[in-house]
């Protein structure tokens, strides 16, 4: 793993309150505030991290909460208020990367830069190529693109629309560890050059050291710890080796 | 080819294009909403689009006499109101072949559009995309090949209707008359050579279209690659 160096992301309060959700058997119950600039979830498998990423999106509908991203309210139940997910500017990157098949990786970096009409692009198109390295890749299909390489394209679509947040979910869960240290070094140079908060979604607390300034520990949906990631790796070293 | 068989290949050709036309702006929506949405009466829909699948075509044509004729609901309206006479014209072919078609475009549009992945639709609305675009610029286009082949399913199967039409429209040569109504006026006839032509047209014509389609699919599979 590449040493973690001084997170340069923009300071931005997130704050999720009283959410709730039912999502299968796991009772989603979040309450905290989350400063970043970049911030690591972690936990298991169906401790409700998916949930509360497409609860933050805008994708899915809590049955309450109130969440402040920066200055602007996204959703506040008690108000009736869900801001639809186009205009939340929050780049999500899905496990699947969800790339289109049908257009080139030029037209799916496109997509995200000309759908913001509203909001003046702080990022470059060639800043953007020039940090993940994709300029040979521009006129290939994404079906035939290997796996480090799709990675890239969906990092550089989501921050071609310039947005207030940038979400990870799990990015590096499918590839082997030759793959996973070289996309780590591009995810601290997206964190470095770009200044775009974040929200890291892993299981692996050592990818959040790598890249967090903050860990959120999820477990059956409920926050068991949030603080430092060198703190959560102590106490899964300590639960590990009990003295 | 006789002018008399040139017609009836022609009208049989316009009249399907014509209903293949008509379905696809509202069998392309009705798919989509039966694909992605929960609405009261959505089984109620389900069951009335399919109900030409498996009802014998002359029901459903007699249906669409009742309600077309002059004394029916929908038929009586437009004659007093519009001076418009449907059954028994060419208008009737071009309803009755649409009614019997119209759940074969729906049933393929709609398996298209559940096979495309909501995720990319969903990152699709991160990136700042409205439900408009969204649809236009992801779903339809990755949907394009089952929505397309149900089209030519659904001209195919306008080309060969005939129990629906013969109710609705009659079988008067030169006015109403399909390819199918015509085969059976000839054999009814006892006109062997001349049904053979018209078997033959048929069959050309059913080929051109099944091919037609496989060659776009195929070009649009390589596209996708």
């Amino acid at each position: 793993m590449v040493p973690k160096q001084k997170s340069e992301g923009t300071p931005l309060k997130i704050v999720l309150q009283n959410i709730s959700l039912q999502v299968g058997v796991v009772q989603l119950q979040i309450d905290t505030t989350l400063s970043g600039p970049s911030t690591g979830i972690f936990g298991p498998s169906g401790a409700g991290k998916t949930s509360l990423l497409e609860i933050i999106t805008g994708l899915k509908k809590p049955a309450s909460a109130f969440i402040q991203v920066g200055d602007r309210i996204m959703t506040n139940t008690s108000k009736h208020f869900h801001l639809p997910v186009q205009h939340r500017n929050i780049g999500y990157v899905p496990q699947d990367l969800a790339l289109f098949p049908h257009l080139s990786v030029r037209k799916n970096l496109a997509y995200g830069q000309q759908s913001t009409p509203e909001n003046q692009p702080t990022i470059a198109w060639e800043h953007v190529i020039e940090v993940l390295e994709i300029g040979d890749l521009l006129e290939r299909g994404t079906t035939s693109l290997s796996g480090g390489e799709k990675q890239r394209v969906a990092f550089a679509r989501a921050l071609m629309a310039s947005p207030r947040l940038l979400i990870l979910d799990e990015p590096l869960s499918s590839l082997d560890e030759t793959l996973k240290e070289k996309i780590v070094a591009y995810l601290t140079k997206i964190r470095n050059e770009f200044s775009i908060p974040m929200l890291y979604v892993s299981h692996n607390p050592e990818e959040i050291k790598c890249l967090c300034d903050e860990v959120v520990h999820l477990s059956q949906g409920k926050i068991i710890f949030q603080g430092s990631p060198a703190e959560l790796l102590t106490r899964k070293i300590s639960k590990f080796n009990p003295r | 080819m006789t002018a008399e068989l040139w017609q009836i290949t022609w009208f049989t050709i316009a009249v399907s294009a014509l209903s293949t036309a008509l379905i696809l702006p509202l069998g392309i929506p009705l798919a989509w909403l039966l694909a992605r949405k929960d609405w009261r009466g959505k089984s109620l829909v389900e069951t009335l689009v399919a109900l030409p699948l498996v009802l014998p075509p002359v029901a459903t044509g007699l249906i669409l006499l009742k309600l077309l004729g002059r004394r029916g609901p929908i038929g009586g309206f437009l004659e007093n109101s519009l001076g418009l006479q449907i059954v028994f014209t060419w208008k009737a072919v071009v309803i009755a072949i649409a009614v019997m078609s119209f759940p074969l475009l729906v049933r393929s549009a709609r398996i298209a559009f559940e096979e495309v992945s909501p995720r990319l639709e969903n990152v699709a609305r991160t990136l700042g995309a409205g439900p408009v675009r969204v649809f236009f610029s992801i779903t339809l286009p990755l949907a394009a090949r089952g929505v397309f082949a149900g089209s030519i399913l659904a001209f195919a199967r306008a080309l060969g209707e005939f129990g629906a039409t013969i109710l609705v429209a009659g079988n008067i040569p030169g006015k109403t008359s399909t390819l199918s109504l015509s085969i059976y006026n000839e054999i009814q006839l006892g006109h062997d050579d001349q049904a053979f032509a018209l078997l033959g047209i048929s069959v050309l014509l059913a080929f051109g279209a099944v091919w037609f389609s496989e060659w776009c699919l195929n070009k649009n599979r390589k596209a996708l690659r």
